[in-house]
Parts: structure tokens; sequence; C-alpha cells
């Protein structure tokens, strides 16, 4: 049952995030082609600086934000089989996130906004930068609200049952992001507008980076969420077996957002002003966000080995080959999931400690990210894409030949770029270099890489115009197709009153919270601070 | 309420929990060998923090960037290797960090010896990093950076700036040049810059 609203609010949604995601694409290509210095009359730092903010504005924030609000509509009305509360909220939500991404827009194209999508005071970008940014976290809030409200709705007309569980993991990520956005909400609000508006001179650079870590990690779950209810939702049916167990899937998305927000200072493990015992507790936490991604990866593989085994598979890996190769959402599972392990090693790395100085701020952490974030997460979206355009359009999927083709050039693509970013980090290029300027020996060592990610650049280029044109045709020239309904994700009988409402759960987070941000934001109203003026860049 | 209560009632919540929950033997299993992977890793770090002292570099300390120019440690005549070692040998590095160079541009210090760097940024954000070693740090306006480390291979370093800071953040680096012990000592000049 999906309703001729819901089905526009969520194609509305999509198309905006999905044409971001082709035109960051463009960008990024641009990216590694001027930062190889094979071709002198493109290298500009100035274009390359502006290029990099919007391509992580876009995909970071503009992709993220608009597929999970689509998603988030979709996933509540088939799963609770009821309207999307208040239409006119989710469409004036719509709206004011739109108009957020224009305000952006236009500053970060004119290059007056070339501060990278992080913010990073005290270089300082166009006030309309920031007022843009905020809109778009102010249009989302609309999102949560209807995703909290409708889960408690269904809650009440349906005592003593289990809410199902792709709603379920849904509130658990509007609950991540209520509490994720308030960082940047407030460092946007009492820091950065004031200050770009001229109503102040100063900013505290350390409270500034404080909060911006506040949101910067479980920001990345946000964005996860909804590949995780892919592989727990429609991967294990896709591949014509089911959930191993459907409670182990409600505890990882629980541990997600409880451990997900208490550990932003691994972002600031290299930070002067927060100290060793924050960091060390935020590493802890870091480490125990580690076990629901543990969880996830077994509980999908013993699915899909469920799966496998039914199909005829024998062995003890022969129900790999068994499994249904040709399924856009399983090849997505298998391919994201090759990634988040790759992804997964590189991000325990990151995560420990004192050992993050080795790779702090080098390549090597937007190669982790790509893999993690642009591979396993974006990898989901695209099969998550292949499986709602039919519904939502009502036509049969142009092809699925080429969608195939589409996800495989993109897992290859991320390979053969992220591998020798990850190369260039270990040999201690820095991120966010325009071009190798440094006089140094070493700098040699660092030339073949570079020509290799060029290669991986056009091949996921080359990937996201296909996606994008397989998604077009679908909707313009398919042909009519009878949709089936999503298939029943009913909550196991016996109703767990730990695993079916948020209460416990957010008063736990909000303990947490409190240790692992209270003195860490309060110290810098206690103690002394000196605060910088704006710099231009 | 007192301590013993409160950890009845904490372990009753538990039970609860548990009863509730009803997971899998293998599941069960799994989750136990991913905790106790996870708790190595942790144990491990609790070890090298608490007893090998290795932290990453977390010094609180706060100055004015728009004045460094007259501060006793950072003003212009006061950077680069001090010409006095600590009384722990420990040599000391004075460096600003501002667009586009850590000042002095060209530092020479020794091989396996103790060094502290401490560093200000007089602009925006900077980081530091010498690429192969551990000395990497976040110079954040407002703050003293200090992060001590021991080189163990002579070679000339770049030490570059791993956060952007500008349009000619390319350009941001400086160079150390690290001297065998030996050379160190016949470098009569006490560390000063040669």
């Amino acid at each position: 049952m999906i309703d001729t609203n819901t089905k526009r609010l969520a194609l509305f949604n999509f198309w905006i995030a999905f044409g971001s995601f082709a035109l960051a694409c463009v960008f990024g290509i641009y990216q590694v082609l001027e930062r190889s210095g094979l071709f002198s009359f493109i290298q500009s730092p100035a274009v390359y600086f502006a290029s990099v903010s919007t391509h992580g504005v876009l995909m970071a924030f503009v992709l993220t934000t608009f597929f999970i609000m689509g998603f988030g509509y979709y996933t509540a009305t088939t799963s609770l089989k009821m309207p999307i509360w208040n239409p006119l909220l989710a469409w004036s939500g719509y709206a004011i996130c739109l108009t957020g991404v224009v305000l952006a827009a236009i500053p970060l194209l004119l290059g007056k906004a070339s501060v990278l999508y992080t913010f990073y005071p005290p270089i300082q970008a166009n006030a309309f930068f920031y007022i843009g940014a905020t809109l778009l976290v102010v249009g989302s809030w609309f999102w949560t609200v209807i995703m909290i409200v409708m889960f408690g709705k269904w809650k009440k007309n349906h005592p003593g049952e289990t809410v199902p569980l792709p709603m379920f993991a849904t509130t658990a990520n509007a609950y991540l992001w209520a509490w994720t956005s308030v960082g940047v909400a407030l460092e946007a609000v009492f820091q950065l507008l004031p200050w770009s508006l001229g109503l102040r001179d100063t900013i505290d650079v350390g409270l500034a980076r404080t909060l911006f870590a506040w949101t910067l990690h479980p920001i990345v779950y946000f964005w996860l969420i909804p590949a995780y209810i892919a592989l727990y939702s429609y991967v294990p049916i896709a591949a014509g077996g089911k959930l191993f167990s459907e409670k182990l899937a409600r505890v990882a998305f629980l541990l997600i957002l409880v451990f997900g927000l208490p550990i932003g200072f691994h972002h600031l493990y290299m930070d002067p002003e927060q100290g060793t015992i924050a960091k060390f507790w935020h590493m802890v936490g870091t480490f125990a966000v580690a076990l629901p991604t543990l969880l996830t990866g077994f509980t999908v593989i013993a699915s899909l080995e469920m799966a496998g085994r039914k199909r005829g598979g024998k062995g003890l890996f022969g129900w790999i080959g068994a499994l249904p190769w040709q399924n856009t959402m399983v090849l997505a599972a298998i391919l994201s999931l090759l990634m988040l392990v790759l992804g997964g090693f590189g991000g325990i790395v990151n995560a420990s400690y004192a050992m993050n100085a080795m790779v702090h701020n080098t390549a090597w952490v937007p190669g982790h990210f790509h893999l993690i974030f642009a591979g396993t997460v974006v990898t989901m979206y695209l099969a998550l894409a292949y499986h709602l355009w039919p519904k939502l359009s009502g036509k049969k999927l142009f092809s699925n030949d080429l969608a195939l083709t589409q996800l495989w050039t993109w897992f290859i693509g991320m390979v053969i770029m992220t591998t020798p970013w990850h190369v260039l980090g270990l040999l201690g290029q820095p991120r966010r270099i325009s071009a190798v300027q440094y006089n140094s020996l070493l700098t040699l060592a660092w030339q073949p890489y570079e020509l290799l990610m060029i290669i991986g650049g056009f091949v996921l280029l080359g990937s996201a115009c296909l996606f994008v044109y397989i998604l077009f045709k679908t909707q313009t020239e398919g042909t009519l197709e009878p949709q089936t309904d999503e298939p029943n994700i009913q909550g196991e009988a016996v109703v767990s009153l730990w695993l079916n409402n948020f209460v416990p759960w957010n008063l736990l987070i909000l303990g947490l919270m409190m240790l692992s941000y209270g003195w860490p934001i309060l110290q810098f109203f206690v103690l002394k601070t000196y605060n910088p003026t704006a710099w231009g860049y | 309420m007192n301590p013993s209560s409160w950890i009845s009632k904490i372990r009753s919540c538990l039970n609860l929990f548990e009863q509730d929950i009803e997971i899998e033997n293998l599941e069960k299993k799994w989750l136990y060998v991913a905790t106790i992977m996870v708790g190595f890793f942790v144990i491990v770090m609790g070890i090298g923090a608490l007893v090998l002292n290795v932290n990453p570099p977390s010094h609180w300390e706060t100055i004015d960037s728009a004045s460094l120019h007259l501060s006793s440690e950072f003003a212009e005549d006061k950077l680069g290797v001090q010409p006095m070692a600590l009384p722990d040998g420990t040599i000391q590095v004075q460096l600003v960090a501002a667009r586009y160079g850590f000042y002095p541009r060209e530092i020479v210090v020794p091989a396996d010896q103790k060094i502290q760097f401490r560093m200000a940024t007089l602009d925006v954000l900077h980081g530091a990093h010498i690429p192969m070693t551990n000395m990497s740090t976040m110079i954040v306006p407002g703050h003293v950076s200090e992060v001590t480390t021991v080189f163990p291979k002579p070679g000339e370093y770049p030490l570059l700036c791993n956060e952007y800071c500008g349009m000619g953040h390319d350009h941001m680096w400086s160079k150390v040049t690290v001297l065998s012990q030996d050379e160190w000592a016949a470098l009569k000049t006490g560390g000063k810059q040669p």
C-alpha cells in the first residue's frame, strides 16, 4: 500500500539526492585530474578547493539527507501500512531543505565558500553558505518528527505488537539524527551565523571543533542505517531466504544508536583542545560501536548462507556461488560487505588512539571514507534505487543487465581509486592538497598512485552516469508493470519491551552524552580561551 | 539508596534484559568472539596509555594567537631549536605555523633523542605531520600544541601542513634535518641553527 502522495514525495527526494550525486561525481573527476599535475591548464587552487567543498557538501549532506528522507517516507508507509502523517509538514521540510541547498550552492559555486564541508573556522565563508547548511538541517528535522510520530501512532493502534523491523530501524535513525544534528546546529546558531553576519568579531575555534566532532561521527551512522535496513530487510528475501535473526538486527540498530553518539573525539585525537582522558573514553566507545557492525556482518552473511544452501549450494563455500548474483540487491550486498570488511580494517587503524598520528589527515582518511561511504553505503543506496524505482514509477526497471554492470563498475572503480589513496596516506601525502608542490624526494613515490586514481575516477564517473541513465529511462520509457507490495517484515511474536521502544535508550544516550561532552564543552566557558578573528582563504 | 541496592537493581535489570532478548547459541558465540576482539584492542591501547604513556598529543595550554610576536616564547627571535636542552635531555623546538610555512623553515635536530615540538598558529588551523614518523598534531588558533617524539632514522624530512589552511596550503611545508648522534656532536654550535 503506497499512495500517490508518498510516491511523489519519495521520488522528489530521490531525484535531488541522485542528481546531486551525479553532479558531485563530475566535480570528483576534475579533482583527480587537477591534483595529478598532468594538465597544467586546469590547475588552480581556487577552483580545486571550491570543487572539493562542493563535492563534499553534495555527497555528504545533500545526497544522504534527501535519500534518507525519501527512503524513510517509503519505509514508514509500506512497513506500517499507514499514510504519511501530515504530508504538508513533509513537503514543507522538503522545501526548506531545498531552499537551504540552493542558498548554500550559490556561494559554493562562486568560490565564496571554499571552507570544505567541515566548515573549519576561523576561515570564513559567505554567510549564505552557513544559512543554507542550517536550513538543510532544520528541514530534515521535519522528517525526524514525522518518523517519530508515525512510530508512536502505530504502536498506539497496535498495542502489544512489535513494530516492523524496517520502521524500527528508521525510527532509530530519526532519533540518532536528532541527537547528532544538535552539535552542528549549536555551532551554526551560536558561532558561525552571528560571526559570519558580522554580529560577533571572534570565534572560539576549540569549541567549534568540539561541537562539529559531536556531529561528525554519528552522522556517518545516519548515512549507514538505510544501507543496513536494506541488508537486513531486503537482501535475505532477494537472495531467496530469510533474515537469520531479527532480534539481533534490532540489537545492532540500538547499539549503533547508543554507541554511535558519544564518540566524536576520534576526529580530534591530534587536537590540543581536548585532553587524554576524554580522548581515551571516546576511543573505547569507538571500538564498542564496531560491535553492531560485526553483528551485522555475521547476521547478513548467515542469512545469505541459508539462502545459498536452500538454492542447492553445498560445501564450505559452495553456497556463495549458488547465490543469485544476477539480482541487483544481492550483488550490491556482496560488494558492499566486501568493501565494509576492507574499510573496517582501515577504520580500526584510524580509531586506534595514539596510532592515529601515522594517518591523521593523510590521504589514508579520504581513502577510508570513500571505501566505507561511497563504497558500502552508496552501493546499497544504488541497489535500493533499483528496487524502489519500479515500485514508485509503476514501471519495469529499464535493464537489469545494465544495472548489474553499473554496480560492478562502481565497485571496481572504487577499489581502483581507494587503494592508491590508502597507499598515498601511508607514504605521508596530506589529504586536501590541490597539487604536489613540496620540494622533497618523498613526492616521487607518490606519482604512480595519482595516475591510478585517475583511472578509478573515470570508471566511477561512467558508472554514476549509467546509474542516472537507468533511472531516467525507467521512469520515462519503462513499460508499465503491476507492482507487488513489500513483503511483510513483521516483528516476532514475542514482544520485547527492550527492543520495541526508545525511551530507555534515549535516557542512556543522555547520560553518555553528558559524560562524553559535559566537561569537554564546559571547559571553554570555564577556562580562559583566546578567540581569533575571521580569515579569508 | 545505598550502593548495594543500586547494584542489585542493575543486576535484576540486566537479568530481565537477558531473559527478554533470548539470543540463539550461535549468535551468542559470535557476540562473545566480537566482544573479546574489541576488548583486546581496547586493553592493548589502555596498557599503552597507562603504562607506556603512549597518548595522542593532548596538551592544554591557551595563547593569544594575535599577539604571538609579543609573547616570550613565540617571538621571532625565540623560535627554532632551543640552545639549551631541558634538564632531562629533551631538546625543545618552538615553531610558529602560519601561512604558508612552519617558521623557521629549516631546522636541524638529532636522532635518538627526545624532541619536544611546541607550536602555535598566528592565523588559521594548520596540521603538522612529518611523514613516516609519529610526529603529528593539529595546531588550533588560541592553543599551544605540544608533541614529543624521537626520530630513529637520520635524514631529511619534510614537515607538511595537513589541514586545509587557504589557497597556498599546497605550499606549506618546512624542512627538518635529522642528524645522527655523531654528526650532532660534531656540530659544535650546540644545537643552534647551522
